[in-house]
């Protein structure tokens, strides 16, 4: 019945609802700031279930059975992601040892079902795209790793989302601390990374190589991808609430405070994707292994030293 | 490492037009460019021979939906010079006035557009919102938001009225906030700078050699403007600079349009307030039979026109180049060499018109030309017959 709960109920259908209006607020808030009205509340939802009742094209020279399965795969990590991600923060006791671990892998995943599914369908644009998602994962991936560490490091070494939960309930959040604020910094820019916004969209790059990876699919197969992409625009802040800002408290004013943070986060990720154009392949990777490493680094050793 | 073809074209979200780039990759590095257009052919230059001189100012206005002011300026001037008259001096205000409010909606629509195919959609939206006020202007001045049908040969076809002129000149004089803070997005964003400073460059010598023209000559260094070098409507008689920067890059190109807005709202101004009193036509009745020229600066750059008149009503001979043509073959010294994705920002820096350049032969492998343009004619009018008897079926 837990199992139920948390990856069905939690894991899917919340974190779905709550990807669709952060997509949806994304979208109004671009458009705000664009001098356009934007989309109605819906719309998000309209456009996945339109996709699902269009025609799903395979092409010929593609391989098949990686081509249709990519996008699943993606999806099913994203659910699985939130499930643990969900469960941590509901009963932080419960937890297995290492679930850190899991999440990060997890977290890879759908970045790398796009890689797949880009190299499957066969179209020069579709493999351009997915080697700069490629290049693009080994860009943040570091950093990503850098960052989450220090909040390791400040809850005495522990690899267990819940005991970083709890470890923060005691001594505070961990974004309060220089190296903490630090870290979360450096861990939201690579969470523009990992969705893959303006300036880090080269894999999609509309009007470089129309759309890359996305080019062949279609129909249910993009409506998919779409829906992952919205989970992870629910999945990755929420991550980070609870690694950096002590969790999402489900009841009374706290709540309302996690559903600020949450806010905040996306509305950040807008505000950079709309006031900047998009970086070049090889200025994406100078940018991560340059000066974020080196601001990670510098994090990790702050919070070695306890600040 | 293995060549790659990357097909940019026909039909591809960069372009609102289709043509068609074959550019040959070694991983990311562009090695070599073809270039096709011939997609959205016309026939527009046989068209106007078989119309009469007034008809044609509408038919060469159609040519391009930007430029829509240029082609019918450099016509009527093409006439002007075989009657050997000039228009009466209203009408070469009021046409001056119409081709810098063309300059300014045509360079906002390429800022924007610049901005839409780096990623930058906000700044994509923001030209195009400023850009609405330019055509407001000119909704007032001419009753139309692109095709103005102002022009006629010998003068203009519509007067301004007196108690227009302040509103006009509220609605431009209202931009310039706007467009420096336009500007100053455009100077200020380290990510900009990075994605456009020393990209796709034009050096000097190749910008002469390649004959570029308009602003893509202007930001390599080549001091080249029709309205200084051969001026023509009232651009003599009112104050500006032409606006030349030195690197050629895209960034370049950027600036030379920026600024050339701010003169462009310079001269509007000056023209407003300058504007004399007098007759707007000249009423011609008959062309005689010679040959002409009118070449004026279009907002991409020299655009030319050549008329031969047989004295009947109708062009014997009417010949177009656009900009466009002239800036097309300067991506094999911009693109090659460069990286996928600076080619597209690349490609868009020439602010590319690709329906005034269409041109189309058709030949065998030997290089001779199978088909006339009667021939084409024969062929275009059966295919439509075939097509009408079809839908009857």
């Amino acid at each position: 019945m837990t199992y139920l709960l948390y990856v069905f109920l939690l894991g899917f259908l919340l974190t779905a609802v709550i990807g669709f209006l952060a997509s949806w607020f994304d979208r109004k808030l671009t458009a705000r700031l664009q001098y356009r009205i934007g989309p109605p509340l819906l719309q998000p939802l309209y456009d996945f279930l339109k996709l699902l009742e269009k025609e799903t094209l395979i092409p010929k020279a593609s391989s098949q059975f990686t081509f249709v399965s990519a996008p699943l795969v993606g999806l099913i990590s994203a659910i699985t992601v939130s499930a643990i991600l969900w469960a941590s923060n509901m009963d932080p006791q419960k937890t297995f040892i290492g679930d850190l671990i899991v999440v990060i892998y997890l977290f890879l995943v759908p970045s790398i079902s796009i890689v797949l599914g880009g190299f499957a369908s066969g179209n020069p644009l579709a493999s351009l795209g997915a080697s700069r998602e490629l290049k693009l994962l080994l860009s943040y991936e570091l950093p990503f790793i850098l960052a989450i560490l220090v909040a390791v490091i400040k809850s005495d070494f522990s690899l267990r989302l819940g005991e970083i939960l709890l470890a923060q309930a005691k001594n505070g959040m961990v974004a309060v601390s220089w190296s903490g604020g630090l870290a979360m910094l450096i861990a939201v820019i690579c969470m523009q990374g990992k969705l893959a916004l303006v300036p880090f969209d080269t894999p999609e790059a509309e009007t470089e190589i129309a759309h890359g990876v996305m080019i062949e699919y279609s129909g249910a197969l993009l409506a998919a991808y779409h829906l992952m992409k919205n989970m992870m625009l629910f999945a990755l802040p929420f991550f980070i609430i609870i690694v950096y800002l002590g969790g999402l408290k489900v009841k009374g004013l706290p709540l309302l405070y996690g559903m600020l943070e949450y806010v905040g986060l996306v509305a950040f990720l807008t505000l950079i994707r709309n006031t900047n154009p998009r970086f070049r392949t090889e200025q994406v990777l100078k940018f991560f292994w340059g000066p974020v490493t080196m601001l990670a680094a510098v994090a990790v050793g702050l919070a070695l030293g306890d600040y | 490492m293995a060549k790659t073809i990357i097909p940019i074209g026909p039909y591809h979200p960069l372009q609102e037009e289709p043509e068609f780039f074959i550019l040959t990759v070694e991983g990311e590095t562009v090695v070599d460019i073809d270039l096709r257009i011939g997609y959205n052919h016309r026939g527009i230059e046989k068209l106007c021979e078989q119309q009469t001189y007034d008809q044609v100012t509408f038919v060469v206005e159609r040519v391009c939906g930007i430029c829509s002011t240029s082609h019918p300026f450099a016509y009527t001037q093409a006439v002007e010079d075989i009657l050997s008259i000039e228009a009466p001096p209203r009408a070469q205000y009021i046409r001056t006035i119409i081709a810098e409010g063309e300059r300014l909606h045509s360079h906002l629509l390429w800022l924007g557009l610049a901005g839409h195919f780096l990623g930058y959609n906000t700044i994509f939206m923001w030209a195009w919102k400023l850009r609405e006020e330019i055509l407001d202007v000119m909704e007032i001045l001419s009753g139309n938001r692109n095709n103005y049908a102002m022009f006629k040969v010998g003068g203009v076809l519509r007067d301004i009225k007196k108690e227009d002129i302040p509103t006009v000149q509220k609605k431009v004089d209202s931009i310039v906030p706007t467009l420096k803070k336009l500007r100053s997005a455009v100077m200020d964003d380290p990510v900009l700078h990075a994605r456009t400073k020393g990209i796709g460059v034009l050096s000097r010598e190749a910008a002469i050699d390649y004959c570029a023209v308009g602003p893509t000559a202007r930001a390599s260094g080549v001091a080249r403007d029709i309205r200084k070098n051969s001026p023509y409507g009232v651009y003599d008689q009112v104050d500006w600079n032409m606006v030349v920067t030195e690197n050629g890059d895209v960034f370049d190109k950027v600036l030379v349009r920026l600024g050339e807005m701010f003169e462009s709202v310079k001269i509007i101004t000056a023209c407003l307030s300058q504007l004399p009193e007098g007759e707007i036509d000249c009423h011609i009745t008959e062309v005689p039979p010679g040959e002409g020229i009118g070449h004026i600066e279009a907002p991409r750059g020299e655009c030319f026109h050549y008329v031969r008149s047989d004295g009947t009503n109708r062009p014997e001979r009417h010949k177009i180049r656009a900009p466009t043509f002239m800036n097309l073959p300067t991506f094999k010294k911009t693109v090659i060499g460069g990286k996928i994705p600076d080619t597209v920002i690349t490609l868009a820096a020439i602010d590319p018109c690709y329906c005034c350049t269409e041109r189309m032969t058709v030949q065998d492998l030997k290089g001779q030309k199978l088909y006339t343009g009667e021939d084409l004619i024969r062929l275009s009018q059966e295919k439509t017959d075939q097509i009408i008897a079809e839908m009857r079926r």
